[in-house]
């Protein structure tokens, strides 16, 4: 894991720079503008690897690649189909890994070849009943209490979504600029203890003492996230290995504080803070017996913000010539370490936002708990999102919906949650692998890369070893 | 992680030195000394000036010992004064030196001065604590303990780096290392063949990494973070619905015996640690001296580096560039298994879900703190062991200092460690980049 991102090109030795010596400079590449670059890129991520983050996790928008591309014909790039076929191939396995464990299978598959229907059968229904229980439980049940109840399961899912999309944002908006940030865990639980204290020890009015919550908890996200571009930029300290160290850091932090008198409950023995004033929590979204709360409606605007400042903003344009090559950038006069800090930050505070949504929306108080898994489900939200902000916002809701979908499964068929994990996991394995999606679902990629790729269609196929 | 960043990241575009050698390319730096004098003066006022009026007492022997030696009786304040002066003039030998000669600290001076630190350290807190005594031979031996996982896996890693790839994946190494030693040793009802099982899970996990890293150039920071996050999905999702369901046989492995050499064993303070261990516990030992021997003293070590390091020059000297990473990533995961069996096989004899505990990415930080030598990463993993071990001693022994603060310990050390403000740490200089043969 090395600052050293220069892409080594077997020939072109370069006669400016001593092999041995470490530097992180990267050799300016041709940004090209054709669509096809793109994909190209993204068999061969590799071969033309300008940033730490290679571009194919980083979509489809180079700059000074088109910026708005039509839906359908992000659809019917190779990329689209992969990402449907990932998902898809991620499902099947899941199911296998479901069926394989269940008890029906394992009694039919007994008697196998006296009555292979049986087994297939029940293999069938162990993994659809899970499914379908999986669906009932984030999207629509229909056994549900009346429309409200019906659609339940929807609201739950945006709720475990918001935070997804937010911590999403920042993890994608960092990869952009060519930065892991794996320290949206921290980010979200530093972001939880400023704005849990300012939710429950100080008492204002309605309005103002909500805002200043909100205030606190994106600086405390901010913040955390800030010190760790400060490192990188003035040390080079890899942001990976911060990143997750501050993760523990922040946890123990947490750990500490709960044990304080500043932040236990009065009168409690387990780690729990006090419950946030209700002048200090987010609103109900569609009244009170759904747990939707207004932390949607800003992960929506957050959206369209990254959105707005990737797109439309001269800083935008700079973090992502910073990610697409920062020799580049710094030769056309954009001040790198400038914008790694500010991307860390922004993305720190995306994060914070995050936090927010989850000690004044969801829970109300602070345990250690506060950030769950989410800061580490943000990281495969913004790769399954290639890191735009759109697709994060999507990748959001499907993961949000397992999420909430997974906790009926498991109360229904008894299927475990960790299954969710697994396909998670999956998923994002295969998107960053066209190559292997392709070669599973026997679409053959090399007829169809020697029209575009030309000279990289070798590299693509001659990279492996075993 | 490199922390050998330099122009681009400063922000002040700097005209490209053509004949710059690499050594001066590396400035000696004030960052060192002053880092050292600011931890000796943090040391003057708490451990000296502010330190405890008591007496710390240290016990050395346990019983089963064949002499007992008395135990150590340190007044904490005067010893807390003089350990701090030596750190102060230690730190000033390092300014002083970079003042007149311009010169950097010789190399032991940063080992010597952790050491006093550590043990002006470990006096102000036992000399502060309600019981102010503590048995430095169970300490030092649970630490080893503690430090067995964290030292195979920062083994791991540091047999994927030099090879050129990045290995994130070691917590998820050791997680299925932990499961697969439990339910193999659980069903075949001998805890061996969990060991052996458990190495070719890690493998298995390793391949994974390597596949994609290797054959699809994926990014290999988003291999090993995903697949950390799929073993721990895989490992938690068959616990649930396999262990769960009968943990009578599919989840009480049995422990390995703790070989206990006669008469060696009962040397005081080191005789638990080198000669009463289980068997991973002396696999420990013969994998960190085979795995240096290896990479610094064979040939087939040399190849491993030069991959690690340049490798296109490997490449037109003949060595298979990936076919040697594939193989050395392998490697890395069987070993990082063992050490994933140690939780399930020594630790505890059964597995939970999350058993290894995020120690894979301390795992990482060992690695990155002993620079990349199985060496170092060993002495590196003792220490976090030693601060994890403290950290349950002082919550025991009732200490000023809370246990979330000595928990943090190891990852604040690292965070300096790679902003080069505690020596400097450079990754194989290939590492993380694919190689695609052109």
């Amino acid at each position: 894991m090395s600052e050293n991102t220069e892409p080594r090109p077997a020939a072109a030795p370069d006669p400016d720079r001593l092999p041995a010596s470490q530097t992180t400079d990267v050799e300016p590449e041709p940004l090209e503008d054709d669509a096809d670059f793109v994909t190209v890129l993204d068999t061969a991520g590799g071969a033309h690897q300008p940033s730490a983050v290679p571009v194919s996790t980083q979509s489809g928008s180079l700059p000074g690649a088109p910026e708005e591309e039509s839906l359908l014909r992000k659809i019917f790039t190779g990329n689209g189909i992969v990402t449907i076929l990932a998902v898809l191939l991620a499902l099947i396995l899941g199911g296998l890994l479901i069926a394989m464990t269940d008890k029906v299978v394992g009694t039919t598959a007994g008697y196998l070849f006296a009555r292979p229907s049986d087994f297939l059968t029940a293999v069938w229904s162990a993994a659809t009943e899970s499914y379908v229980a999986l669906f009932q439980g984030a999207v629509f049940n229909p056994r549900g209490n009346g429309v409200a109840g019906q659609f339940a399961p929807l609201m739950e899912t945006l709720t475990i979504a918001t935070p997804l999309i937010t911590a999403g944002l920042g993890v994608a908006l960092a990869f952009r600029a060519g930065l892991f940030n794996i320290g949206a865990q921290g980010q979200i639980i530093m972001a939880g203890i400023l704005a849990s204290w300012v939710g429950f020890a100080l008492h204002l009015p309605l309005g103002l003492h909500l805002l200043l919550v909100l205030v606190a908890g994106v600086i405390g996200g901010a913040v955390w996230g800030g010190i760790v571009g400060v490192l990188k930029a003035r040390t080079g300290a890899h942001e990976v290995i911060v990143t997750i160290m501050f993760n523990y850091i922040a946890l123990y932090f947490l750990r500490y504080l709960l044990d304080t008198d500043l932040f236990q409950r009065p009168g409690e023995t387990t780690p729990i803070s006090p419950i946030l004033d209700p002048n200090a929590v987010y609103p109900l979204l569609f009244g009170s017996q759904y747990r939707l709360h207004v932390g949607f409606l800003l992960a929506i605007a957050a959206t369209f913000f990254v959105s707005w400042l990737l797109n439309r903003s001269t800083l935008g344009f700079e973090f992502r010539a910073v990610g697409a090559n920062p020799k580049a950038a710094l030769t056309a006069g954009i001040n790198v370490s400038r914008a790694t800090i500010l991307v860390m930050t922004i993305a720190g505070g995306l994060a914070g936002l995050a936090g927010v949504a989850q000690v004044a929306g969801t829970e109300k108080v602070l345990t250690d708990g506060v950030a769950a898994s989410y800061g580490f489900d943000a990281i495969t939200v913004a790769l399954l999102g290639r890191s735009s902000p759109w697709g994060t916002f999507a990748a959001g809701l499907l993961f949000g919906a397992f999420r909430a979908g997974a906790v009926q499964m498991q109360i229904q068929t008894g299927t475990p949650i960790d299954i969710v994990l697994v396909v998670q996991s999956l998923i994002v394995l295969f998107i960053a692998a066209p190559p292997l999606v392709r070669a599973i679902f026997g679409l053959n990629p090399r007829k169809k890369k020697a029209a575009t790729a030309g000279k990289t269609k070798q590299a693509a196929t001659t990279g492996g070893a075993a | 992680m490199s922390t050998t960043a330099t122009s681009p990241v400063e922000g002040k575009p700097q005209p490209e030195k053509n004949h710059k050698p690499a050594v001066s390319a590396k400035p000696v730096t004030w960052k060192l000394p002053v880092t050292l004098m600011v931890l000796a003066t943090i040391a003057f006022i708490f451990f000296g000036l502010l330190g405890p009026q008591g007496t710390a007492k240290f016990g050395i022997s346990s019983g089963g010992d064949f002499f007992q030696l008395p135990a150590i009786q340190v007044p904490a304040f005067l010893s807390g004064i003089v350990l701090s002066l030596i750190l102060l003039v230690l730190a000033g030998y390092a300014l002083v030196l970079k003042a007149r000669a311009n010169r950097r600290p010789p190399r032991w001076l940063p080992a010597v001065f952790t050491v006093v630190f550590v043990v002006a350290f470990l006096i102000w807190v036992v000399g502060g604590a309600r019981t102010p005594s503590i048995s430095l031979a169970g300490l030092i031996a649970g630490s080893v303990t503690l430090a067995v996982p964290i030292v195979f896996g920062s083994l791991s890693g540091v047999l994927c780096e030099r090879a050129g790839v990045v290995n994130i994946a070691i917590e998820g190494q050791l997680l299925g290392g932990a499961f697969t030693a439990a339910l193999v040793a659980s069903v075949t009802h001998n805890p061996y063949l969990g060991l052996v099982a458990a190495a070719v899970a890690g493998a298995l996990v390793s391949m994974v990494l390597a596949l994609f890293a290797i054959k699809y150039v994926v990014n290999q920071i988003i291999v090993g973070v995903v697949l950390n996050v799929l073993v721990s999905g895989l490992t938690g999702f068959l616990f649930s619905t396999v262990m769960q369901s009968d943990p009578e046989k599919y989840n009480s492995p049995g422990e390995l015996p703790i070989i206990d050499i006669p008469v060696l064993s009962s040397i005081p303070v080191i005789g638990p640690i080198l000669f009463k261990q289980s068997v991973v516990g002396y696999l420990m030992y013969v994998a960190v001296i085979v795995i240096w021997v290896a990479l610094f003293k064979t040939k087939w070590g040399l190849r491993v580096r030069a991959v690690g390091e340049h490798p296109q020059a490997a490449d037109t000297l003949g060595i298979k560039v990936n076919a040697t990473r594939f193989w050395n990533v392998t490697l890395g995961g069987a070993v990082a298994g063992i050490g994933g069996s140690f939780f399930t096989l020594v630790a505890i004899d059964s597995f939970t879900k999350e058993i290894s505990g995020g120690r894979g990415f301390i795992a990482l930080a060992a690695m990155i703190l002993g620079r990349w030598n199985p060496i170092g990463a060993f002495f590196a993993a003792l220490l976090f062991g030693f601060a994890d071990n403290l950290q349950s001693i002082v919550t025991i022994i009732g200490t000023p200092v809370p246990s979330q603060f000595m928990a943090m310990l190891p990852y604040v050390v690292t965070v300096f460690a790679v902003a080069g403000l505690v020596g400097r740490s450079r990754p194989p200089a290939a590492d993380g980049i694919p190689y695609i043969k052109g």
